[in-house]
């Protein structure tokens, strides 16, 4: 295999690749040059993940070439891609938990190995140079369970810039950080492209703008657009993205001024690992407005939204749903209050995936009178209800008798919102609803959203997305470390502000 | 389905079998015998005469029943290879019904030997299951183990409690069970006995159980996600452990079967392993109780030829059960092959271009 001391163009011409039932990539053509950031963006399922794995030799193409400074080669094995110089940092770290920074990077290191022994000394060396060179501080002796997320992503970069790689693929780098944390990563990557070139894959378009040259929108496979950043608004790319008009949801309406749905006072509840997630956390909702929960995600939010509908047993405090106490509950009885729940796995909690979309829609009330009577399922009923939700929801699937699982994210999000939305509920817990999601599936979900406010039902929307909480929100709660750090109102709500609260700082008032 | 899947999924299918066959055809010429030969006993035996067809349906009726179960507790995901135990325990229930109930009319002691027979099998399900659901105890662990306490209890009870007095040459065995407490022979000079009719009612009524009703609706949301039927207000716990008396109560059924309808007493060995080739069965039926028809049949068939060929070869009879190993290798193998969407567009795409052009163009 070909070595490169310096990538001066990574080019791909005409690359296919088939799967069963899907063409994931139809003839498409790229190219980056030397110093550049070159932006993928498309909804999902668009290809860009396929792409990437093709680079990375993961996946082998049907048809096309890569190239490399004009040389072609072939990306057999991810270690092919590794050895040409190409380093991808997923969108889910590959990083061990109970190892330091320096244990982690010496891993993929294999000139570190000598004998049994691994030649940490050497690793520390090449760890100071890159942070030096690139600017990425990371304190090689530190725990990766200590670091925060963002510093996290950095070790990851120094890893693969250590595994000598001179071309970044990043898939959604932001997806997880504060938006301080983004600002200091787009500033890094715009001092990193000095060195070296870079692949960024995202769909949030105002990083897109601000850090990459040149912008290619997949749609289905193909390139449909390919040009200079610099020469198109975000609005523009993303009509360009979704092939039509975008139209933003946005609550506008006067804040509700309904009765207290759920109140939660004083809330502790404990994580997995046994720490307090949540610690005398507060929070009132009313009905008929919709609370959008701000935080990086892992601050309590998982717990909040389980111990609120009964997943999860609580440690002390009240939640108060319409003035009866439901805490520590069972889930099915908290379902009979009428509580409606989004919750965050939408693939393995939202849906039974092996189940058909018809067995997904009763999931809930399989013994409501409706669907069954002396314990006998209702079919016709069922096929029709569920028919009906297909209809109504906008459910693509071949039929009600898909396997739930086999569905893409937006549809199944779908078949939950419209188990959840049928079942009439008095309240909603919504949790990153359109996370990962792409832009025409998130805008419907919101238009449901909306929609179940004005009918006076109250929802919780816990999400990482500022731009979505701030668009839909009446009010906004920030929470950090289980505790709820402030409730703004919708006018009073910067991304400024809630980036400073989500990131812990207190207030002064 | 599509109809290339379908074709697909049975060619590979046959080509397990095929497999599993040749395998077993390097084994026979290993012991030194005639492969066509032993396989054509293997296949044409069953279907000499009806006598023989009768030895191969009662050997099929007990490991169909114990199929049954295990598809129930397998859909509600627990793997209950704890059928052997609750199937002694069955038995031993059965035998102290059968054997103490004299004067009452056949139309009462029979279902309630089989009553006995399901509730002690269910017990003995029901610990295995409750362990799980509530201590999360490993089924894998608990049935094993219990299958080995069952051997020994049943092992004592024929020994002591139920020996048979009248019984001078010292063989374990209980007394025979009264005539009112046989199931009949459906025809003169066969062993086909009317346990077949509760077998069959017991493929309806699972059928129904575990496809038409909310109670398997949930059991099999429960095995199939848990945590997602967790989130959709299902008990899970409660569903487990039903589940696993539903699967133990089967065995317990069967074990009260064969000693109605065969064996007419409680000897040493009379489980004849059904409960664990009851778990392949399970598996090869694809966990659906139409399908576990044909496969208890098929399992009937090879537990039939080990008599055959101990009679007319010199191959060994335990042949077959090395043969059954295989096919429960092979059979995993082959849920690998069939769920993998890429090998099913190799075979769509190498036999049925044509689909493909059609697919294409609309």
């Amino acid at each position: 295999m070909a070595r490169f001391d310096k990538i001066t163009e990574l080019r791909v011409e005409h690359i296919t690749k088939r799967f069963p039932g899907v063409l994931a990539s139809d003839d498409i053509s790229l190219s980056v040059g030397e110093h550049q950031i070159l932006a993928l963006v498309g909804e999902n399922g668009a290809g860009k993940t396929t792409l990437m794995n093709i680079i990375m030799g993961l996946y082998q193409p049907d048809e096309g070439k890569i190239f490399i400074n004009g040389q072609e080669v072939q990306l057999r094995t991810p270690n092919d891609a590794f050895d040409c110089g190409i380093g991808m940092v997923h969108q889910q770290y590959m990083l061990v938990p109970n190892m330091t920074v320096l244990e982690n990077i010496a891993l993929g290191m294999k000139n570190s190995w000598k004998g049994l022994k691994v030649d940490l000394q050497m690793v520390r060396e090449k760890v100071t140079e890159i942070s030096e060179k690139y600017g990425l501080k990371v304190d090689p002796d530190a725990y990766i369970w200590q670091l925060a997320v963002g510093e996290q992503q950095r070790v990851e970069l120094v890893k693969t810039l250590c595994l000598g790689a001179k071309f970044l693929i990043l898939d959604e780098p932001t997806s997880a950080l504060t938006p301080q944390e983004t600002d200091e990563l787009i500033a890094l990557l715009k001092n990193m492209s000095k060195e070296l070139s870079i692949i960024f894959i995202s769909h949030k378009l105002n990083e897109v703008k601000a850090l990459s040259d040149k912008v290619s929108i997949l749609r289905h496979g193909r390139v449909v657009f390919e040009g200079s950043t610099a020469d198109y608004t975000p609005k523009q790319i993303a009509a360009l993205m979704t092939g039509h008009e975008v139209e933003i949801n946005a609550n506008t309406d006067d804040p509700s001024n309904g009765d207290p749905a759920l109140v939660i006072k004083d809330l502790c509840v404990r994580s997995d690992r046994g720490f307090l997630a949540l610690d005398h956390f507060n929070l009132t909702i009313k009905s008929g407005e919709i609370i959008g929960l701000a935080g990086v995600s892992g601050n309590g939010q998982r717990e909040l939204a389980e111990a609120i509908n009964g997943i999860r047993k609580t440690e002390s405090g009240t939640i108060e749903f319409f003035g009866k106490q439901i805490q520590n509950l069972t889930p099915g009885q908290v379902i009979q209050t009428g509580m409606g729940y989004i919750p965050e796995e939408r693939n393995t909690e939202g849906i039974v995936p092996s189940m058909s979309v018809k067995e997904n829609i009763i999931l809930k009330d399989s013994e409501s009178e409706r669907f069954s009577k002396n314990h006998i399922l209702r079919n016709k009923v069922i096929e029709q209800a569920s028919n009906k939700a297909k209809d109504d929801f906008d459910i693509r699937c071949p039929g009600i008798h898909t396997a739930a699982g086999s569905l893409s994210g937006g549809n199944i999000q779908k078949v939950i919102l419209a188990r959840e939305i049928s079942r009439n509920p008095k309240f909603l817990v919504c949790v990153y609803p359109i996370r990962g999601l792409d832009m025409g599936a998130a805008e419907f979900i919101h238009k449901e959203l909306l929609e179940l406010r004005r009918k006076g039902v109250g929802i919780l929307l816990i999400s990482e997305e500022l731009e979505e909480i701030m668009n839909l929100s009446d009010r906004i709660a920030v929470i950090f470390k289980g505790r709820n750090q402030a409730v703004l109102e919708r006018g009073e709500a910067t991304t400024d502000r809630l980036g400073i609260l989500m990131a812990g700082v207190e207030e002064d008032e | 389905m599509n109809n290339y899947k379908l074709i697909y999924k049975i060619s590979v299918i046959i080509v397990a079998v095929l497999i599993a066959l040749l395998i077993g055809a390097i084994i026979i010429l290993a012991v030194g015998d005639d492969v066509f030969k032993t396989y054509w006993i293997i296949i044409s035996m069953p279907f000499k005469n009806l006598r023989a067809f009768s030895e191969v349906l009662i050997r099929m009726i007990p490991l169909l029943i114990v199929a049954l179960g295990i598809s129930v507790s397998s859909r509600c995901g627990i793997i209950n290879i704890g059928a052997e135990g609750q199937m002694y325990m069955g038995i031993i229930a059965s035998t102290i019904v059968a054997t103490n109930c004299p004067g009452l009319p056949k139309f009462i002691v029979v279902p309630l030997c089989i009553l006995a027979g399901a509730i002690a099998g269910g017990i003995y399900g029901f610990i295995p299951g409750w362990l799980k659901a509530k201590l999360e105890v490993s089924e894998l662990l608990s049935t094993v183990m219990l299958n080995y306490v069952a051997a020994q209890f049943f092992a004592f009870c024929i020994r002591v409690p139920l020996l048979d007095p009248n019984e001078k040459s010292g063989t374990p065995m209980s007394r025979r069970i009264a005539e009112n407490a046989t199931l009949s022979k459906l025809f003169r000079g066969m062993s086909l006995h009317q346990g077949i009719f509760l077998a069959i009612i017991l493929v309806v009524v699972i059928y129904i159980l575990m496809f038409k009703t909310t109670w398997g609706y949930k059991m099999r949301a429960a095995g199939a996600s848990s945590r997602a039927a967790r989130y959709g207000g299902i008990n899970v716990s409660k569903y487990l452990i039903i589940s696993m008396v539903i699967s133990g109560a089967c065995a317990g059924m069967a074990g009260a079967v064969e000693l109605m309808g065969v064996q007419s007493r409680a000897v040493a060995g009379m489980t004849s392993g059904y409960g664990f080739s009851g778990v392949v069965v399970a598996l090869f039926g694809a966990l659906h109780p139409f399908w576990i028809v044909p496969a208890s049949f098929f399992f009937g068939i090879l537990l039939f030829s080990q008599v055959n060929l101990q009679i007319l070869t010199s191959v060994p009879p335990n042949l077959v059960k090395a043969l059954q190993g295989l096919i429960i290798l092979i059979i995993v193998a082959v849920q690998m092959v069939i769920s993998n969407p890429y090998s099913i567009e190799r075979f769509r795409k190498r036999f049925f271009s044509k689909a493909k052009t059609s697919r294409k163009e609309a």
